[in-house]
């Protein structure tokens, strides 16, 4: 069992440093299975994968198989992926439709919500038996919540409602489905999934650096800012290059023009950085024209106005979610081990939108989040580096003390970094971090250094 | 907008074009391995047409490169920028550089006419970087076409077996 205390977990967080065992021990990793994956609210999908009764997908939190099920009566069921007899995993395929849920190995059959429907043989079985007794039902899991058609699971029986847990970032989902002309959104385009040697942290943790582009990215950086406009595109080169030159914009404009906000129980996001108005309607495309024309006429130019004014880049709802509203792009971070990680990044469908804008979604994801693009891979080579050289004694305390005498509050609750590259967003995760593993509401990364650790 | 990405799909082998004998085809295939394996990525481009197309989708019989992710999908412009990448001093993802071993057999030219030929093969590829080998195989569709004499490729489509897997990330080209 692991052998940390809350006391011993409490001081390896302190103002503006953490200890490296919290992204390489492995019992650390156990108790954030269980105190933070075990309990807080954890993004599991979204409602356009089982728009109807009998619809499914697979998916997990932490180590534990679940199905994500909208019953015979329309509401959502989440499920241990468990039968109740040998234990054995019942549903296989990734997604699907159905009426009921069988175990292939004594044939165990059960309805969507989990309840045992029929089994073979029954008069086996001792004379206590009974379909009726939840003992013999796949598990539901607690607490199922969606908000606007993105679904959590929390396996605390109680505690804060979904709501109340997201807090100030439901404006940032409101601004991934508030784009769409029909007010709708729907996953589509397949999925990425990828794979590092590094602790699940480090991909949150990197959703809202704004002082690692021009650095970690300087070979995509340069290779776009050479290439030459006058060659063969179908368009899908043009979102990408753009994409890549803008990584290179100078210090002062990460410094000054990005803005990181943080919010309570470890969200965040990063603004948008790119120096015009937006990275869509920038590229001076009939095609976005024809997108505020599609929105206006659904929604009106005030309320369009006021839509595509958010400037939102990556927004991160802690634990295991970043989203990006722009160009419809959301990814789910699942811990495998203390140094292994794996996400998957999905594209979303804004309905009522010009076709074409779906293309750019799937060009902006190729090149941003895919296994094989020109920025990702210098990411994963980063988490793999970090892995590596956490993994040894040697420097015990990792510094996340930028902007740490500079940061303010925000006008919603929250606090954000007076400079753009404050790590205000790192420590605001392991504020929420330490109230997961110990309770201690204190900010303690944040404290100020006067107010010091014993 | 380009035409649309040509479908993998062969239904009937078109009447043998005399200009694009197997042998030809064959022995263009394993000369891009070897440039791949050598690290000679400008040559490689260079045996790209100019309005080339290159990929790798992220599924089976993924049917466009426009309405579903992919592992890999460039057009010419963002080909030559990838490639241009692999040059860089700071490419750490290629920090220590990866080594790769290529093998390319059952070549079959699919289709064949004037205007090119459709060439199937398969292929296995090592890579062995930082104390890690791994192994990629599948199936490739190369869509030749002869230009000022030479065999150019105006479309690479890469089929990995397991494209739908988790993977760490993908720098070398296919």
């Amino acid at each position: 069992m692991p052998r940390h205390s809350a006391e011993d977990l409490l001081h390896r967080v302190q103002p503006a440093r953490v200890h490296r065992s919290l992204y390489a021990d492995p019992d650390i990793f156990e108790l954030e299975l269980k105190h933070i994956f075990g309990v807080a609210w954890i993004y599991v999908g979204h409602e356009s994968q089982v728009r109807n009764p009998g619809d499914y997908f697979c998916t997990r939190v932490g180590r534990k198989p679940l199905i994500v099920v909208r019953d015979a009566g329309g509401t959502l069921k989440v499920l241990h992926n468990q039968c109740a007899h040998r234990g054995s995993m019942v549903v296989a395929s990734d997604q699907g439709h159905t009426n009921e849920f069988q175990c292939c190995y004594h044939g165990w059959t059960y309805h969507l919500d989990g309840r045992l429907k029929a089994v073979p043989l029954q008069n086996g079985y001792p004379q206590d038996f009974d379909p009726a007794n939840p003992k013999t039902s796949m598990l539901q899991v607690p607490r199922v919540a969606s908000y606007r058609g993105f679904i959590f699971v929390s396996q605390a029986p109680d505690g804060p409602t979904l709501e109340e847990s997201l807090g100030y970032m439901t404006t940032s989902l409101d601004d991934m489905v508030d784009r769409a002309p029909d007010g709708e959104i729907e996953v589509a385009g397949g999925v990425f999934r990828h794979t590092y040697n590094g602790n699940w942290k480090l991909y949150l943790e990197n959703l809202c650096d704004a002082a690692h582009p021009w650095f970690t990215h300087r070979s995509s950086i340069d290779a776009a800012q050479q290439q030459k406009d006058d060659v063969f595109s179908d368009g899908s080169g043009e979102i990408a290059i753009r994409q890549m030159r803008q990584n290179g914009a100078p210090y002062s404009f990460w410094e000054s023009q990005v803005g990181i906000w943080t919010y309570p129980n470890g969200h965040s996001y990063l603004g948008d950085y790119h120096d015009d108005a937006k990275l869509v309607a920038a590229m001076n495309d009939p095609l976005f024209r024809d997108y505020i024309a599609a929105m206006e006429a659904k929604k009106g130019k005030d309320r369009t106005k006021q839509i595509l004014e958010v400037r939102r880049w990556n927004s991160n709802v802690y634990p295991n979610l970043s989203f990006m509203s722009q160009f419809q792009q959301l990814r789910v971070i699942h811990p495998i081990a203390v140094d292994r990680t794996e996400v998957h990044t999905y594209c979303f469908r804004l309905r009522g939108a010009p076709d074409r804008m779906f293309q750019n979604t799937i060009s902006f994801a190729n090149i941003v989040n895919g296994t094989g693009s020109l920025v990702l891979t210098d990411d994963l080579e980063i988490y793999h580096r970090i892995g590596l050289g956490l993994s040894s004694e040697g420097a015990e305390w990792l510094e996340i003390g930028r902007g740490f005498q500079s940061d303010e509050p925000d006008a919603h609750g929250g606090r954000k970094g007076k400079n753009s590259t404050s790590e205000i967003y790192i420590r605001n995760m392991f504020d929420a971090w330490l109230r997961y593993m110990t309770g201690d509401p204190r900010q303690r990364s944040q404290e100020n250094l006067q107010g010091a650790v014993a | 907008m380009s035409a649309a990405i040509e479908s993998h799909v062969v239904l009937a082998p078109a009447a043998a074009d005399p200009g694009w004998s197997l042998e030809q085809c064959e022995t263009f295939l394993l000369h891009e391995a070897r440039l791949l394996d050598e690290a000679k990525f400008d040559a490689w481009l260079a045996l790209f047409t100019a309005d080339a197309q290159y990929w790798v989708p992220s599924e089976p019989d993924q049917q466009s490169p426009y309405d579903t992710v992919s592992l890999m999908y460039d057009d010419r412009r963002l080909l030559e920028t990838r490639v241009r990448r692999l040059a860089s001093p700071r490419i750490y993802s290629q920090e220590p550089r990866s080594r790769t071993s290529r093998i390319v057999t059952n070549v079959t030219v699919d289709e064949s006419g004037p205007d090119g030929a459709l060439v199937r093969s398969k292929f296995m590829m090592i890579e062995f970087r930082r104390g890690v080998q791994r192994l990629f195989g599948g199936t490739c569709f190369h869509r030749l076409v002869r230009q000022d004499g030479s065999i150019r490729i105006r479309l690479k489509r890469i089929d990995l077996v397991n494209c739908d897997a988790p993977l760490d990330g993908l720098v070398v080209p296919f």
